[in-house]
This record gives structure tokens, C-alpha cells and sequence, in this order.
């Protein structure tokens, strides 16, 4: 399934890319977190969420949608 | 009244929705990047109690983006510097200095007195803090965060909504994220945020319009990109911090900032060797060191780059203005790390001591 990821804040700045379309044939979230901390080996060290469709999701919920978000928090003030 | 005619013109407001924000009672925590541009707004709608509290005082390098501040400011606490300007914008209202930390004790009692609390804070430990005695006291949080270009806003603990637990459950390791004074912070991007908030609180006060409650809202200065993610109440989260309620006064926040990290001179290490010098900047700051033998780990990376550091060797960091080198030593210590010292001067400094003690050699 050809998905498109989206980084925000630090974690773009480790993929150094703010947007990509990958191929993924896992099934879950907790499967691409996986596949990402792979290629991106800095990845996990961070804190982020994940958003799948616009919806906040958890490790354990099927990657269904087409656009995935990684989220961090901001603590700047 | 006159001054409220805009407002009060618009049929959506009129004077019934005036009188809601003239009765209404906003606390705003922290007058810094988010702080000011919240209170500057809230103030001149006409927000009838606006608390206002921060510890810290005003310096130079705030002036960029907390627009309440100027040169005959500077050195005041934040939070009566904010009062004596917004005293100016807005006589009408009663405006409240508390210059003090935000604590867990002292979180409760001063939330009870206010309808709405505004997150304005610069760190996790007292976004945490905030978070839960919002719970705790049920009042509606409204929430913004920063970083480098990027900004976030919700309404979190309004009407059954989520909480900021309910999207980030526990604060990162510290050190993980750096905050503005660290990393930089575009001068407009707080005035962006805090406005949306300040538009958020009016919105609750009014019962006006949709909230951001149960979704965040993310920014992007530079691309103008923007996303609404929607997010889900998480009950058990909740009920964990209401069943820690009895006992959240006698919580005490390690602050980073408090470890005690005392700075010293570049000139206590130059004449020293079998020492190493670590640079904590990001790669792209200037100026460089050039006659010493530097190991370049910016902050961010500290914690994935210990290997990089000489750990029999005593270690000296630094960075541009001394605060990041300062964190830096506190995250070593935490990580059993010793023999790291904290240099007081900025890169441009050393460079001219350096250059000082090479002629005087």
C-alpha cells in the first residue's frame, strides 16, 4: 500500500524531509514505526504520536488510511 | 462604552456578549513569547480578571517576540511589567501579578479563582503541572506550544473534551526537547499562536463559533501548512491524574533548570591539558573556535553522541550565550557522567580570550 508520511517539528528534523510516499506491507502502526526507526536510525530516541487520516491513533491500530503523521511535542513558550 | 463599540456592533456579540467577557476570569501562565500576545488581546476585549503569572524577569534577548517589554522593562519581573503596560491598553479591567513559579502548591487554589487557564509556559514539567491541576479543578485549558517555525494549539478539559495527556500521556526524557532560549524561535510564530489562543478563550467565554477542543491544530510559518488532527478523551488517563488529586500538592518538580550547575570561566581551562572541549551549538552557529581542539555535539544530540565524549577526561562545554552548555552538564550529570564544567562565556568571548592568551604567551 503506497502511503504518505508528514514529520513535524524535530522529527523532520531527522528525516530531513517534511513529507515522503513509501510502500509499506505491514499491518499496524507499532509495524511502520518499526520500518521507520529502520531508516531512520535517530528516530528512536524521539517522542512523537501518530496520526492516520487527520485522527490520532494508537501503536496497535491497522495502518488503513493513506496519509500518516508523526507528531511531537513542543515545549517552546 | 465606547470602547468595546466594535465588539459590540457585531450581532454574533452585542452587549450581551460583551457583559460575558467583562465577567469572565482568564489566568495566563507565563508572559513570554505565547503570554504576551494572549494578554494583549484578552486585555483590550475587555477579559474582566486577567491573571497573569511568571517568576522570570525581562531580558534583552526577549524583546524580539514578547511585545509588552521594552528597554525600560528590562530586568522587571514579567509579570508586573505585563500589568503596568495592559493597565495602559485597558484601565477597566482588574489585572492580577502573581510574580512567582507556578508550583503544585500553589496550582490549585490560584486555578479556583479563575474560569479559563492559558498555557503560555516554555517547558514540559509545568505543562504537566498545568494539565493536571486543569483536571483536578475542572477549568477548560487552553493550550499553544512552539518550536523553531512550528506551532500548536487545542482546548483541552472543556465540555468532556481531552486533555493534554490524552495526546502526549507523559513528558519526554529530558533534555530530548529543546525550548526557545535553546534553539531559537522565529519572533512572529508566538504572536501567531498566542493570538489563536486568545481567539480560543473568546470563543469559550462567548460560546461562540468551534472550539479546538478534542483536536490540535499544527502550524507552519515557513510552508503555511496547517493540519487539524482530531483527538480522543482517554478516561483512564484521566481518572489516573484525579486519583493522584489527594496527594498532587506535595508533588515537587525537578526542574532542569535547578540543577545546580555552577559556570565557570573559559580561563580556568587554557592553560590546562588532557581536557576536552565540547561545543554544544548547532553546526550552522558562528563563530567558530579554531585554535582548540573542539568535539562538536550540539545539544539535541547529546544524549545519542556520548560516545563522542572522553569521559576520564575532564570536559569543558560551551555554547553561544552559556545557557545550553549549562543544560548540557545537568544531562550529563543526570547521566553519571562526571568532570564536566560549564563555561560562562559565549563562543564570541572565548575566541577573544583565547586570542588574549595566545599574545600573552
Amino acid at each position: 500500500m503506497q502511503i504518505t508520511i508528514k514529520y513535524f517539528g524535530q522529527i523532520a528534523e531527522v528525516t530531513k524531509l517534511e513529507e515522503e510516499s513509501l510502500e509499506f506491507s505491514g499491518s499496524l502502526v507499532s509495524d511502520l514505526i518499526e520500518v521507520l526507526n529502520k531508516k531512520y536510525s535517530k528516530l528512536i530516541n524521539k517522542d512523537f504520536q501518530i496520526a492516520q487520516n487527520q485522527e490520532l491513533v494508537s501503536n496497535e491500530t491497522e495502518i488503513t488510511g493513506q496519509e500518516i503523521a508523526l507528531l511531537p511535542p513542543f515545549a517552546g513558550g | 462604552m465606547s470602547r468595546y463599540n466594535r465588539h459590540i456592533i457585531l450581532s454574533e456579540i452585542g452587549q450581551a456578549g460583551q457583559d460575558k467577557i467583562s465577567s469572565a476570569k482568564a489566568l495566563v501562565i507565563g508572559a513570554g513569547g505565547l503570554g504576551c500576545p494572549i494578554l494583549q488581546y484578552l486585555a483590550a476585549a475587555g477579559i474582566g480578571t486577567l491573571g497573569i503569572i511568571d517568576f522570570d524577569t525581562v531580558d534583552i534577548s526577549n524583546l524580539q517576540r514578547q511585545i509588552l517589554f521594552g528597554t525600560s522593562t528590562l530586568g522587571k519581573n514579567k509579570a508586573e511589567a505585563a500589568k503596568q503596560r495592559l493597565e495602559d491598553l485597558n484601565s477597566d479591567i482588574s489585572i492580577i501579578a502573581y510574580a512567582e513559579k507556578l508550583t503544585h502548591q500553589n496550582a490549585i487554589n490560584l486555578f479556583n479563582k479563575y474560569d479559563i487557564i492559558v498555557d503560555g509556559t516554555d517547558n514540559f514539567e509545568t505543562r504537566y503541572l498545568v494539565n493536571d491541576a486543569c483536571i483536578i479543578t475542572n477549568k477548560p485549558l487552553v493550550f499553544g506550544a512552539i518550536y523553531k517555525f512550528e506551532g500548536q494549539v487545542s482546548v483541552f478539559n472543556y465540555k468532556k473534551g481531552p486533555s493534554y495527556r490524552c495526546l502526549f500521556p507523559e513528558a519526554p526524557a529530558k533534555g530530548s526537547v529543546p525550548n526557545c532560549s535553546e534553539i531559537g524561535v522565529l519572533g512572529v510564530l508566538p504572536g501567531i499562536i498566542g493570538t489563536m489562543q486568545a481567539n480560543e478563550v473568546l470563543k469559550i467565554v462567548l460560546e461562540l463559533g468551534t472550539t479546538l477542543s478534542g483536536k490540535l491544530f499544527c502550524y507552519n510559518a515557513l510552508t503555511l501548512q496547517n493540519s487539524i488532527l482530531k483527538i480522543s478523551r482517554n478516561e483512564k488517563t484521566i481518572a489516573n491524574v484525579l486519583k493522584n488529586k489527594a496527594n498532587f500538592h506535595k508533588t515537587k518538580i525537578d526542574f532542569n533548570c535547578e540543577i545546580e550547575v555552577v559556570p565557570i570561566s573559559i580561563d580556568a581551562f587554557l592553560s590546562e591539558e588532557n581536557i576536552q572541549f565540547i561545543d554544544v551549538r548547532e553546526t550552522h552557529e558562528q563563530p567558530k573556535i579554531e585554535d582548540l581542539n573542539i568535539t562538536y555535539i550540539p545539544l539535541s544530540e547529546l544524549e545519542n553522541s556520548l560516545n563522542k565524549i572522553d569521559k576520564p577526561k575532564k570536559k569543558a562545554l560551551f555554547c553561544q550565550s552559556g545557557t545550553r552548555c549549562k543544560r548540557a552538564v545537568s544531562l550529563l550529570q543526570e547521566l553519571n557522567i562526571e568532570n564536566s564544567f560549564s563555561i560562562i562565556e559565549g563562543a564570541s568571548e572565548i575566541k577573544n580570550k583565547i586570542k588574549n592568551h595566545q599574545n600573552e604567551r
